[in-house]
């Protein structure tokens, strides 16, 4: 599969350059549907390489406190997928590539078809869906693909090899290591095991590497420059607009690790 | 298809533990195929828990509906009160096999808590129990007792804080803890192999059941009921059954406050496919997938989804689904008290309420074999602080 495959515009941009790219996550909805939209425009115009979007469930397995938090407040704000479509689309329109972040009960009730059309439509060029692992892939991966989305899967510290390589083959775009064992949510250190974790994802699959959870601060960056292509952070930035701060500085300040 | 039933079930889970799923599910299939578990097993099943647990004619009860026969299977005599230490204490086992140390369970009515705690205890293991705080403040005897028993109760406060957001901080748990814990939860839901897992240890009361019936009746009931949130005693008492086309199986789920989103539990009869916790199964939610709020007067029934086998039953119409509403519940309760001397939980007091309705319209030569998973002394401020819209006939529609 892979050596046939087409170079996504995700991946292209994931690769140019060598540098670690950033992938800001924004929440659609939070702090409000306009709010967001700005938020991922201004992730943008600082540099970041593509912005995740989520949309809202009401019931995220994979997350922690604080992506739950901004999920339960965009849903009370009346966010809806084809709401969440808008804001992705807003996003993208600032020439970036958007990647969709949801879980696969609310792209069911969509039905996703109409979601991965709607989806390429609005110009989004991936979805990740945490909760949708390879053996349950079809036939949503499939509706995906052929209105020409990337289906990024994710890998874990927890995943063997033989897992690796076929999660890999479903890829495109690129591939999401999980850096720790656990929900998502800011930590203070990475994980020490992640270096061989990097390694053995990197030897199954010639894809970009974004690697997510747990990275909130410039430090973790600079270790994983080298490493992987991208990093990707949400928890830490939905914590910083919680508190009041001013998320697209540490977007800045999370550049500057980069290089 | 692996895990399927169906189109329904299968393993809708973050890829960190689906390795963690794969391990318990050889491990699974080894232990219940090894004579030695199953010794083990059947042996704690009767030492601890109590079984068999006896048929018993509620001659009152039948009396008093002025129809079909009916009796109950007592999973309230189980040793903490309910079928739940059936499964507790299967998995409890296999836990103990597979080498993991620390246990996690969720908790709605608190009688998987308990049950939990209490194996956790005669075993020696480490027990962690997730529960929502509106249940903590309505079965705060349960809590109490899960206490004395060892556990460590952990309060979840997101959402509605009932048993779909106790059972989703759990998974949470599991997540990040999946190398060294085991989850037993405590119905027949989540990714497979739990499904098939829960059945396979709660299934026992339905052996039991239809061996005892025969005896005692020298024939099969005509309709067996039980009540369903996630599903395990319905499961548990179906089994046994499935082959018997001639034997109508209900299952009565928790009807709260009335029809209308938000207002009851009842995913099989109000709800439509979707993922929660795992598995793909009905579900109650909104048009754009977002689960629903659910009332119910019952912890153990709070539930928007269902077990996936339930929904293949419903859509094959092997079994059938109704809703009884909280106050005829409630009604039920006071009936069953009053009548037979035994309190059942307001969970069965479901069934019981739709067993008085099918005892008069099968007539008296009707049979109705009504699951009594549990014991209602964990209800007691529930019932008392029920405000009773109006005068309840048990057995009618309101």
């Amino acid at each position: 599969m892979s050596s046939t495959r087409a170079t996504s515009r995700l991946e292209e941009r994931l690769r140019a350059n060598g540098d670690l790219k950033l992938i800001p996550y924004v929440m659609a909805g939070y702090p409000d549907a306009a709010a967001s939209i700005e938020l991922g425009r201004a992730y943008a115009r600082a540099g970041a390489a593509a912005v995740e979007v989520g949309i809202p469930f009401s019931d995220p397995l994979a997350d922690g406190p604080a992506v739950q938090r901004a999920g339960e407040v965009a849903l009370r704000n009346g966010m809806t997928v084809a709401g969440a479509l808008e804001v992705a689309g807003r996003v993208a329109d600032q020439g970036v590539p958007v990647v969709l972040m949801t879980y696969v009960n609310p792209v069911l009730a969509h039905d996703p078809r109409r979601l991965a059309a709607e989806a390429a439509e609005a110009g989004v060029a991936g979805v990740i869906i945490p909760d949708l692992p390879a053996e349950e892939a079809e036939p949503v991966t499939g509706w995906l693909r052929s209105a020409g989305l990337d289906t990024i899967f994710l890998v874990a510290p927890t995943s063997p090899d033989s897992r690796l390589m076929s999660i890999a083959e479903r890829s495109s775009g690129f591939v999401y290591c999980v850096t720790l064992t656990g929900v998502t949510g800011a930590r203070a250190e990475l994980d020490p095991g992640l270096d061989r974790l990097l390694e053995r994802v990197r030897r199954s699959t010639p894809l970009p590497i974004a690697a997510g959870f747990g990275i909130s601060r410039p430090e973790h960056l600079a270790r994983l420059r080298g490493k992987v292509d991208a990093a990707i952070v949400a928890s830490a930035l939905l914590n910083r607009l919680h508190e009041g701060g001013d998320p697209v500085a540490l977007v800045e300040e999370l550049l500057a690790g980069c290089r | 298809m692996k895990g399927r039933f169906g189109a329904y079930g299968g393993q809708y889970v973050p890829e960190t533990l689906m390795s963690a799923l794969e391990e318990l599910d050889g491990a699974w299939r080894e232990a219940w195929h090894d004579p030695g578990f199953q010794l083990e097993l059947k042996a704690q099943l009767h030492a601890f828990v109590g079984r068999p647990t006896p048929l018993y004619a509620a001659e009152r009860l039948t009396e008093h509906f002025g129809g079909a026969v009916i009796h109950l299977k007592r999973e309230d005599l189980c040793h903490t009160g309910a079928h739940k230490l059936n499964n507790a204490l299967g998995q409890a086992l296999l836990a103990r096999r597979m080498g993991k140390r620390r246990i996690i369970a969720e908790t709605g009515a608190g009688q998987h808590g308990v049950a939990t705690a209490a194996v956790c205890a005669r075993f020696g293991l480490d027990c962690t129990v997730y529960m929502g705080s509106e249940d903590m403040r309505r079965q705060e005897l349960n809590v109490r007792r899960m206490r004395l028993l060892g556990a460590e109760i952990r309060e979840v406060t997101a959402g509605s804080a009932t048993l779909k957001e106790a059972i989703s901080e759990a998974i949470r748990d599991w997540v990040t803890n999946v190398g060294e814990t085991h989850y037993i939860i405590g119905s027949v839901v989540g990714p497979h192999p739990y499904p098939e897992m829960v059945r396979d240890l709660q299934r026992v009361i339905g052996d039991e059941a239809r061996d005892q019936y025969l005896i005692a009746e020298g024939r099969l009931p005509d309709v067996v009921v039980a009540c369903v949130g996630g599903g395990s005693n319905a499961i548990g008492m179906f089994t046994a059954f499935i082959e018997d086309r001639k034997v109508r199986l209900v299952g009565v789920e928790a009807g709260g406050s009335g029809p209308g989103r938000g207002r009851n539990a009842a995913s099989l009869v109000g709800g439509r496919p979707g993922v929660l916790h795992g598995s793909f199964s009905y579900l109650l939610q909104d048009p754009d997938g977002q689960v629903e709020t659910t009332e119910s007067v019952s912890a153990g029934l709070d539930y928007p989804g269902v077990g996936p086998e339930h929904s293949l039953l419903r859509d094959i119409g092997r079994a059938e689904y109704v809703a009884v509403t909280d106050a005829e519940a409630v009604a039920a309760f006071k009936l069953c008290s009053r009548l037979e001397g035994i309190m059942p939980a307001l969970e069965p007091a479901h069934a019981l309420h739709h067993a008085g309705r099918l005892a008069g319209r099968l007539g008296p030569d009707g049979r109705v074999l009504v699951c009594l998973s549990g014991r209602g002394d964990k209800d007691m401020e529930s019932v008392d602080g029920f405000q009773e819209p109006a005068e309840i006939e048990v057995g009618r529609r309101v």
